[in-house]
């Protein structure tokens, strides 16, 4: 089933991605073809030298959609939002 | 059953006291607090940042975990974010059973799962003035897997 029209998200970086990428959210039009979340990552490389820098290590990088940790197989059909951050370091 | 994000310091004894206020069958509490430990004097200040939204969903989740694995009569976590220093409170864990192994087993269960999946991340200032994110640690995660 293929979606018809640009697909409207946002993106959500944190911590040292959102230093990397210079920014903390952004809205973004999605190119077709973009279906998982390692889709968006590879999308977002091509986006300029600050997104390859901060997405070079791809192992370093968790993503979560609609605030809900996924691996970078997870299809993006219906977010609304993606979140890409470094592993957790809290309590 | 609650969790809360915040700037502020919180008072253990009175979040204790507000929990278990009017209630006659919890037997056992047990409470862990997380502080900012500042390793041979190096550390100056610690800045903890979230993801808002997703950190409460995420630490609902986690507690709801606790609760079906656990005979828990009630639980708490209240973990802050902002700027910290050595020596201030970050995290606090309650959890409150009518016998001590679960209010203590869910208790690590918590911390562990709130390492390992709650959307925080700490950057660390030096005394010298430098600034490093706090890298992941293998142990969290192995310490989270042992409940799985």
């Amino acid at each position: 089933m293929s979606e018809i029209g640009p697909r409207n998200m946002k993106l959500l970086y944190f911590a040292w991605v959102r230093e990397k990428v210079g920014r903390s959210a952004e809205e973004i039009v999605l190119p077709d073809g973009v279906a998982t979340v390692a889709d968006v990552v590879g999308w977002l490389k091509t986006r300029g030298p600050q997104f390859d820098e901060a997405f070079a290590r791809p192992e370093l990088i968790r993503a979560a959609v609609d605030k809900v940790h996924v691996k970078p197989a997870a299809s993006i059909a219906g977010a609304h939002e993606i979140a890409f951050f470094p592993p957790v370091t809290g309590g | 059953m609650a969790v809360r994000v915040q700037r502020e310091d919180f008072d253990i004894a009175a979040e204790v006291a507000r929990l278990t206020a009017g209630r006659t069958d919890i037997g056992a509490i047990v409470t862990f607090t997380g502080r900012v430990r500042a390793d041979a004097g190096q550390l100056a200040a610690m800045t903890l940042e979230h993801y808002p939204g997703m950190t409460e969903a995420e630490l609902n989740r986690i507690e709801a975990e606790a609760q079906a694995r656990w005979p828990l009569q009630a639980s708490l976590v209240v973990h802050r974010v902002g700027e910290l220093a050595p020596g201030d409170n970050i995290v606090l864990v309650v959890t409150a059973s009518a016998h001590r192994q679960a209010a203590f087993e869910a208790a690590g269960f918590l911390m562990d799962y709130l390492k390992t999946r709650a959307p925080f991340w700490k950057k660390e200032t030096s005394a010298s003035g430098e600034s490093t994110w706090v890298e992941a640690r293998q142990g969290d995660e192995n310490a989270a897997r042992r409940w799985s």
